[in-house]
């Protein structure tokens, strides 16, 4: 590895003042399951690396304020897998954490590098597409707000500025979205998804599908003819809508993990499988 | 401007003061600057689980973990579980049912073991198939380590 300083500021103010000072030669730090390898092969080179965890705001990780959820920047997976309020509100978020990578990697990968790192298979953005989560980012001039769907650009690719940080993810608790998060791999076990999709639908008969590793990057779509939410539906009525929602979907016809045809066969399959779930969820709230 | 770190933690109950490199992870500190070579390089990369040691309570891979990360933090790797010389129940269990074969996943195996048994004292074989999940054996002896898993987890728990 290249030599770093690496340095460990205590508030995010501190933190935002050493990313202003050191520009693009400094590299905010969370959890480093990427980061690390990055350096290692020299794939980053920065001068000065910023480790968050020592910022006193970011924790407790995971609290509820003025009817939020709020995930700090050093929330972990593991974290997420075991928050009981996470476990009855947003399961699907919970559900998408537990398969991350094995459990040395779920105790050090936090939720907001996972996001920030832009990768189009990331397994927490479906869900948290799904139920509505907002990013909080922090600069000098203050903080803003905005919604991860805006967020979210492409590959490796998100709407951060220069000098700015994520310091948490918001999820709205004040509307009951009720979802469910599958995937698909080549294995069972450690291994990056070819398919990672969400489903969450609520009473009023909306449903929302989020899908991944299909494209640049996750795709949030909805469904408002109240026909997918409603269980007494037949299989032949939803077919149609569901397919239609994933007229967005573009695979990757180069991937050694799957083919374009299989992700395209496979996606109506597992959006009718998480809708069930989600379904079946709802009526449990109700 | 500085590329060192000075680094305190405690290691297997004792207290580590020292200065390293930034950019050194700590399965380089734990190797290298400190000498205790149980626990593993393999891929570098968090797959293999080879690198395995248990900080603060939690399993990490100490490849891809700075040092500088754990400073302040309770590092527990292999060498620890085993002070005196006397195989811990988890170590004899590994022996017993062939476990270990060439050895060199075993470090990473029984921390990751370890982890599990702290957190849940009778897990079912499912959650052991989860906790074990991150480290790979290339002679796979899986079945042998879940069992040796089992058999220490009864032991504890009797
Ligand atoms: S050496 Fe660390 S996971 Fe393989
Ligand atoms: S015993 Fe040889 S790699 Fe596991």
């Amino acid at each position: 590895m290249q030599a770093f300083r690496y340095l460990r500021p205590s508030t995010v103010e501190e933190a935002l003042a050493l990313l202003e000072e050191h520009g693009d030669k400094a590299r905010l730090l969370a959890g480093g399951t990427d980061l690390v390898i990055e350096l290692r092969n020299r794939w980053r080179t920065p001068e000065v690396v910023i480790d968050l965890k020592g910022i006193e705001e970011l924790r407790p990780s995971i609290r509820v304020e003025g009817g939020r959820l709020v995930i700090s920047a050093a929330t972990v997976m593991a974290d997420l897998e075991r928050d009981p309020v996470v476990a009855e509100r947003f399961p699907a978020l919970a559900e998408a954490a537990a398969v991350v990578g094995s459990v040395q990697i779920r105790n050090r990968a936090t939720l907001v590098g996972n996001i920030c790192n832009g990768s189009p298979a990331a397994d927490t953005t479906p869900p948290l597409l799904v139920y509505g989560a907002e990013m909080v980012i922090a600069s000098p001039k203050g903080r803003r707000r905005l919604s991860i769907d805006e967020f979210v650009l492409g590959p490796g690719k998100v709407a951060l500025g220069p000098g700015e940080m994520v310091v948490a993810i918001e999820l709205p608790m004040d509307r009951t979205i009720a979802a469910a998060y599958t995937r698909l791999t080549r294995r069972h076990g450690t291994d990056l998804a070819s398919i990672t999709l969400c489903c969450g639908v609520d009473a009023s008969g909306t449903t929302r599908v989020a899908y991944g590793s299909v494209g640049p990057r996750a795709w949030l779509v909805v469904d408002d003819t109240g026909v997918l939410a409603d269980p007494a539906a037949s299989r032949e009525a939803k077919a149609p809508v569901l397919a239609a929602l994933f007229a967005k979907a573009t695979p990757s016809k180069t991937s050694m993990r799957a083919g374009p045809e299989y992700r395209a066969a496979m996606l109506p399959v597992l959006g009718a499988r998480a809708l069930n779930t989600a379904i079946e969820r709802l009526g449990r709230t109700a | 401007m500085t590329d060192t770190f000075h680094l305190e933690f405690t290691v297997n109950g004792r207290l580590r003061v020292l200065d390293i490199a930034a950019s050194h992870t700590l399965l380089d500190v734990l190797r290298d600057d400190i000498g205790l070579t149980g626990t593993k390089e393999c891929c570098v990369v968090g797959e293999c689980g080879a690198c395995t040691v248990i900080v603060d309570g939690r399993s990490v891979n100490s490849c891809l973990m700075l040092a500088a990360e754990a400073d302040g933090a309770d590092v527990l790797t292999v060498e620890g579980l085993a002070p005196s010389g006397q195989l811990d129940a988890l170590q004899q269990a590994f022996l017993d049912t062939g476990a270990a074969q060439c050895g060199f996943c075993i470090p990473g195996q029984l921390m990751s073991a370890r982890a599990l048994l702290q957190r849940t004292p009778h897990p079912t074989p499912e959650q052991i198939n989860e906790a074990l999940a991150g480290t790979l054996c290339r002679c796979a002896g899986y079945e042998q380590s879940r069992q040796a898993v089992l058999a220490a987890a009864e032991e504890v728990g009797s």
